[in-house]
C-alpha cells in the first residue's frame, strides 16, 4: 500500500511537469493549428538560463529562487517570440508541412547549438531551493516534489486567470476559434499570436527550471523526451484544451511511473508512444476534446 | 572544450604538411575517440592522456629514432562513425597502430577493421570481454568486466556485508549490461541474494519508480553499474526517498560531475576503477604533475591515465619489435610482461587482456578517496 | 524490352564491373562510396512516402533497423548451417546474402503495413508524430531483445556488402520508384498528396495508395538496413533513433520532395560533405538544421528541384 502511494506521489510530480510543458503545446496549437516542435528546446533553454542565474544568486533563499524562475520565464518568452517572428510568421499562409519542417529545423538548431556552446556533458543545476524530506508513515515526500506540484498548480491557475478573465485572454480565445472573424472585430492577430507564443514559452521556461530543481542534471538534449511525452499528454487531454493538458499530464505521469516501477520498466518510454497511437486511433479528439468538423 | 577540435585541425594540418615534406619519416599512430557528443567527457580525458604520452615520447627522442605522429579522429560518440574513422586512418593516414576506444561498443565496431588490415589496436579502457575476442591484433591495457564484477561482488559481500542487493542497470549501454551480468554470477555464488533487478535507459532523469520498488524489496545496498550521468541522480533520488543504504558501481562512475551533481547524496558510496591519483608511487605522482602542467591544473582521471598507459605500452612494444611492421608489433604487444604503467603493472595474458589490480574508491568529504587495491 | 528494363540491366552490369575493379580503389574511398549508395536507397524510398504520397513519416530509421537486425540474424544464425563449416564459396555466400536482404526487406514491409494501416486517418503533424513513435517503439523493442544482442548490439556481422550489392539495389530501388511513379500508381500517389478529399471524391482508393507507398518504402529501407548491417559489421539500437530518421528526411527535403533525381543528388552531397568536413564535424548537425530552416523559408521546393512548379510549396 505504501509503495502504491509512493509511486502515485512520484507519478503526480512527474505528471505536473509534463502538464506544464503540455500547456505550451496546446496553447500554440489552439491559435495556430500547428505543433511547435521547438517547444521542448525552449524548455531546455529555460533550464540553462536558470543554471546561469542560479550560480549568481545565493542558494536556498526565496528571492533567489524567484529571480531564477522569473528570469528563465522572461528569457524563454523572448526566445519564443523571436522564433515565431523569424521562422513561423513568414510561413503564415504556407502549407502546414513547410511549417512543420521549419519547426523541426528550429528544434534541432537549438539542440545542437546547445551542444556546441554548452558541451554535451551534463551539468549540475545549483540548489536554488533547499531540499528536505518529509516522512509520513512509510511515505517520503521530497520538498522538491512539493515545489514542483505547487508551482505547476500555481502557474496553471495563473494561466486560467489570464485566458478567462483578461481582455487579451479573450482575444486569444477569439483567434483560436476563428482567426478571420477575430480580425474583423479588431483583434490584431499578429500581436495575439506573438503573445501566445511568449506565454507558452514562458511556461516552458518555468517547466525547465522546475524540472532542473527536481532532476539537477541538465544537458542540451534534456528536452527531447519530456517534450515528446508532454505532447502526448496534450493530445491525450485534447489538443487545444487547457484543462485537458493537465489531465493528460496526470494520467501519463502516473502510468509511466507505475510501469517504471514494475518489471516492465525498460518499456517505459514506449508506453508514451503506445498511448499516443491508441488515443489517436480510438478518440482523436482526446479525452476532453470535441471532434472537429473539417469543411471542404 | 571547443578549442580542442581546432587543436586537432592544427595537428592534422601540421601532420599532413610534414607528411608531404618528409614522407615515411615519422612513426604514425592513429587514435579514434569520442571527442564530441554524449561521451565527450571520457573521450577528451583519454585523448589528453594519449597526447601527453606522445609528447613525452617525442621529447625523449621519439621511437626507433623517428618522431611519433598522432592522427586523431572524432566519432562524435555515435554508433557507425568509428568504422569510417578507422578506415580513413588506415588507408589515408597510413597508421602503423591504432589507439582506441573508451567505450566497448565503439571498440567492437572498429576491431574487425583493424584486425582485417592487420593493424594492432590497443584499447585504453574498453572492459567488455568481447572486444579482444575479435582477433589476435586487438589488445587492451585495462582489466575486463568479469574481473571487475568479481572484485565488486567480493567487496559488496565481504567489506560492505551486503547480503541482499538490488541492481539498477542501464538497458541501453553495453557496458552496464555486461557489468551487471559479471557481478551477478560471482555474487550469487558467494551466497549473496539479488533481491531485485530494475532497469533504466540512458538519458533518463527520473528513477523514483525503480527506486521505490527497490526500497520495498528491503536490500542492504544498491549496485548501479552505469555511467556517472545517471548514477549521480540515482543516488540523489534514493536519498530523497529515504534510502540511507550505500550505493556502489564500476569505473563508469569516475568523473568530477558525479560529485557536482550528486553532492551529499554520494557520500559513503563506492566504486571500482583503474587507478587513483592519490597513489603515492613516484610514477603516478610524476604523471599527475606532468598532466596538470600540460592541461592547466586538471586532475587526471582513470580515462586519462589509461590513455597515457595505452600509448606508452604501444610505444614500448614498437621499441621491442624494432620495426613498424604490424605483425612484429603485434607479437611484441602479446609478449608484454611487467610493463610499469601509471595504472599499475600490466602484463598481457593469453586473451590479450591486462592482468592487473583494481582500485576501490570511496566518496568521502566531497572527494574521491582511495580505499583499497584488489589484485587479480 | 522496355527502355527502363534495359537501363536496369545496363546499370547492373556497370555495378558488376565496378565491383570487379573495387580492390584497386582506396578502402576509405570505397567506404564513403558504399555509404553514399546506402543513403541513396534510404532517401529514394523515403521520397516515395513523404514526397510523392505526402505522408510525412519520421520513422524511417525503424524500418532500417528491422532490415538490419533481421538480415544480420539470418547471416549470423543461419549462415553456419547453410554455408557449411568452410564458409562456402562466393556463390553460396552471395545467395545467402541476397536471401538475408530479402528477408530483412520483407519483414520491414510487413512493419510498413502495420504502421501504414493505423496512420490512414491521420494527417500532417499527427502522422509525423505517430511514425516517430513507431520508430522509437521499434528501437526500444530491439534494445530489449537479448537474442539479438540487446544493448550490446548485433555483431560481428559478416562483411558481405560490396559495391555490386549496394549499387545493384540502388539501381533496383530507383527503377521501381521511377516506374511506379510514371504509372497509374504514380498518379494516385500525387492525387493523394495534393488533395486527398478530392481524390476520394473522384473515386480513387487513397487507402491503397498510401499503404503501397509505405510498404514499398519500408521494403527498400529494410534492404538498405541489411546492407548497412553487413557494411558496418555491428549494429546498435541507438544507431536507428530519431536522429537517423531526421538525417534521411533532410536529404529528401534538400533534394525536393517528389523529385527522385534531386533526392539522389542530395543523398550524395549529404554523405560526402561530412567526410570532407571532418575537422568541423561537431558543427554538422547545427549546419543541417540551419539549412532546413533557410530552405523552408527561401526555397521550399528543394535545392535540386529545377522544375518550377509555380507557387512556393514543398511539394
Amino acid at each position: 500500500m505504501i509503495e502504491f502511494l509512493q509511486q502515485l506521489l512520484n507519478g503526480l510530480s512527474l505528471g505536473a511537469i509534463y502538464a506544464l510543458i503540455a500547456l505550451g503545446y496546446t496553447m500554440v496549437y489552439g491559435v495556430l493549428r500547428f505543433i511547435n516542435f521547438a517547444h521542448s528546446d525552449v524548455f531546455m533553454v529555460g533550464a540553462f538560463v536558470g543554471y546561469y542565474l542560479g550560480r549568481c544568486v545565493p542558494a536556498g533563499t526565496f528571492w533567489g529562487a524567484s529571480v531564477v524562475l522569473v528570469g528563465a520565464m522572461a528569457s524563454c518568452a523572448v526566445l519564443g517570440m523571436t522564433i515565431e517572428r523569424l521562422a513561423y510568421r513568414p510561413l503564415r499562409g504556407a502549407p502546414t508541412l513547410n511549417v512543420l519542417i521549419t519547426a523541426i529545423g528550429v528544434s534541432l538548431l537549438l539542440e545542437y547549438s546547445g551542444q556546441v556552446f554548452f558541451g554535451a556533458a551534463p551539468r549540475s543545476f545549483p540548489p536554488v531551493v533547499p531540499s528536505a524530506q518529509l516522512s509520513l508513515g512509510g511515505l517520503v515526500l521530497s520538498s522538491n516534489q512539493l515545489v514542483v506540484i505547487l508551482g505547476t498548480a500555481a502557474l496553471m491557475w495563473a494561466l486560467r486567470l489570464v485566458v478567462l478573465r483578461t481582455r487579451i485572454g479573450m482575444a486569444m480565445r477569439a483567434v483560436s476559434l476563428n482567426p478571420q472573424a477575430a480580425r474583423l472585430v479588431g483583434v490584431n492577430n499578429d500581436i495575439i499570436i506573438s503573445f501566445t507564443f511568449g506565454l507558452g514559452s514562458a511556461l516552458a521556461g518555468a517547466g525547465g527550471v522546475l524540472y532542473a530543481i527536481n532532476y539537477p542534471s541538465i544537458d542540451p538534449l534534456m528536452g527531447v523526451m519530456p517534450g515528446l511525452k508532454a505532447f502526448v499528454c496534450a493530445v491525450l487531454g485534447g489538443i487545444g484544451n487547457i484543462p485537458g493538458a493537465a489531465l493528460g499530464g496526470l494520467i501519463l505521469g502516473t502510468t509511466e511511473t507505475f510501469v517504471g516501477g514494475s518489471s516492465w520498466s525498460t518499456y517505459k518510454d514506449a508506453i508514451a508512444f503506445a498511448v499516443l497511437i491508441l488515443i489517436l486511433l480510438l478518440r482523436p479528439g482526446g479525452l476532453l476534446g470535441r471532434p472537429t468538423i473539417e469543411k471542404v | 572544450m571547443i578549442a580542442l577540435p581546432r587543436l586537432h585541425l592544427l595537428l592534422l594540418i601540421l601532420g599532413s604538411a610534414s607528411l608531404c615534406l618528409r614522407a615515411q619519416e615519422t612513426v604514425r599512430i592513429g587514435e579514434f575517440a569520442s571527442l564530441t557528443g554524449k561521451e565527450a567527457a571520457f573521450g577528451q580525458s583519454s585523448h589528453k592522456g594519449t597526447v601527453l604520452a606522445i609528447e613525452k615520447l617525442n621529447a625523449g627522442g621519439g621511437l626507433l629514432g623517428r618522431k611519433v605522429e598522432l592522427f586523431t579522429e572524432d566519432n562524435q560518440s555515435k554508433p557507425g562513425e568509428s568504422t569510417t574513422a578507422v578506415r580513413k586512418l588506415i588507408s589515408r593516414n597510413k597508421i602503423v597502430a591504432l589507439l582506441g576506444e573508451v567505450a566497448s561498443s565503439r571498440s567492437l565496431e572498429a576491431a574487425p577493421i583493424a584486425q582485417g588490415a592487420h593493424i594492432p589496436m590497443v584499447s585504453p579502457s574498453s572492459t567488455n570481454p568481447e572486444v579482444t575476442q575479435r582477433g589476435p591484433y586487438i589488445f587492451r591495457v585495462c582489466f575486463i568486466d568479469p574481473f571487475q564484477g568479481a572484485v565488486l561482488a567480493k567487496f559488496a559481500f565481504n567489506s560492505l556485508h551486503a547480503h541482499r542487493v538490488g541492481v539498477l542497470s542501464s538497458v541501453s549501454s553495453a557496458y552496464s549490461v555486461g557489468l551487471a551480468k559479471y557481478f551477478a554470477e560471482p555474487y550469487v555464488a558467494a551466497g549473496g541474494v539479488i533481491a531485485i533487478a530494475q532497469k533504466y535507459s540512458e538519458g533518463d532523469k527520473d528513477f523514483k519508480a525503480q527506486l521505490t520498488a527497490i526500497r520495498a524489496a528491503g536490500v542492504d545496498a544498491i549496485f548501479v553499474p552505469g555511467y556517472y550521468t545517471e548514477a549521480a541522480l540515482i543516488a540523489k533520488q534514493a536519498r530523497e526517498l529515504g534510502l540511507t543504504i550505500p550505493l556502489f558501481g564500476g569505473d563508469g562512475w569516475e568523473a568530477p560531475q558525479l560529485l557536482e551533481i550528486g553532492g551529499t547524496a554520494v557520500e559513503g558510496c563506492y566504486y571500482s576503477t583503474h587507478y587513483s591519483p592519490e597513489d603515492p608511487a613516484p610514477l603516478v605522482q610524476q604523471f599527475v604533475q606532468a598532466f596538470q602542467a600540460r592541461w592547466g591544473g586538471e586532475m587526471p582521471d582513470a580515462m586519462a591515465a589509461l590513455g597515457y598507459d595505452s600509448a606508452l605500452m604501444l610505444a614500448d612494444a614498437i621499441k621491442r619489435a624494432g620495426s613498424t611492421d604490424g605483425a612484429r608489433i603485434r607479437d611484441a604487444l602479446a609478449a608484454t610482461k611487467g610493463f610499469a604503467g601509471v595504472t599499475g603493472t600490466t602484463s598481457m595474458d593469453a586473451d590479450r587482456n591486462a592482468s592487473k589490480a583494481a582500485v576501490i574508491v570511496v566518496i568521502k568529504d566531497g572527494r574521491f578517496q582511495f580505499l583499497e587495491s584488489v589484485a587479480p | 524490352m522496355p527502355k527502363a528494363h534495359l537501363a536496369l540491366c545496363a546499370a547492373l552490369a556497370v555495378c558488376f564491373g565496378g565491383w570487379w575493379f573495387s580492390d584497386r580503389i582506396d578502402p576509405y574511398l570505397l567506404d564513403v562510396i558504399t555509404g553514399v549508395g546506402i543513403n541513396i536507397i534510404l532517401a529514394v524510398s523515403l521520397n516515395l512516402v513523404n514526397g510523392y504520397t505526402g505522408q510525412f513519416s519520421l520513422g524511417h530509421a525503424g524500418f532500417m533497423a528491422i532490415g538490419a537486425y533481421l538480415s544480420g540474424a539470418c547471416t549470423i544464425f543461419l549462415g553456419p548451417h547453410l554455408l557449411g563449416p568452410d564458409g562456402g564459396n562466393g556463390w553460396s555466400q552471395g545467395t545467402l546474402f541476397l536471401g538475408a536482404l530479402l528477408v530483412g526487406g520483407l519483414c520491414a514491409s510487413v512493419a510498413g503495413l502495420l504502421i501504414g494501416v493505423p496512420s490512414l486517418r491521420l494527417k500532417g503533424d499527427y502522422l509525423a508524430l505517430v511514425t516517430l513513435g513507431f520508430g522509437e517503439i521499434i528501437r526500444v523493442i530491439f534494445q530489449n531483445t537479448e537474442s539479438l544482442g540487446g544493448a550490446l548490439g548485433l555483431s560481428p556481422i559478416p562483411a558481405y556488402t560490396n559495391i555490386f550489392w549496394t549499387y545493384g539495389f540502388v539501381a533496383l530501388a530507383v527503377f521501381v520508384v521511377v516506374c511506379l511513379t510514371r504509372s497509374t500508381y504514380g498518379r494516385g500517389f500525387l492525387a493523394t498528396r495534393d488533395d486527398e478529399i478530392a481524390a476520394e471524391a473522384i473515386g480513387l482508393d487513397t487507402t491503397r495508395y498510401k499503404i503501397v507507398a509505405f510498404v514499398i518504402g519500408a521494403f527498400f529501407a529494410g534492404v538498405a538496413g541489411g546492407l548497412y548491417g553487413h557494411f558496418k559489421q555491428s549494429i546498435y539500437p541507438t544507431g536507428f533513433d530519431f536522429t537517423k530518421s531526421i538525417e534521411i528526411v533532410v536529404m529528401v527535403i534538400l533534394g525536393g520532395m517528389g523529385n527522385t533525381l534531386g533526392v539522389i543528388l542530395a543523398a550524395i552531397l549529404l554523405t560526402a560533405l561530412p567526410e570532407m568536413l571532418r575537422p568541423i564535424a561537431e558543427y554538422r548537425m547545427v549546419l543541417y538544421s540551419f539549412l532546413l530552416i533557410v530552405l523552408m523559408l527561401a526555397r521550399p521546393q528543394g535545392l535540386f528541384n529545377f522544375r518550377w512548379r509555380g507557387a512556393k510549396s514543398v511539394v
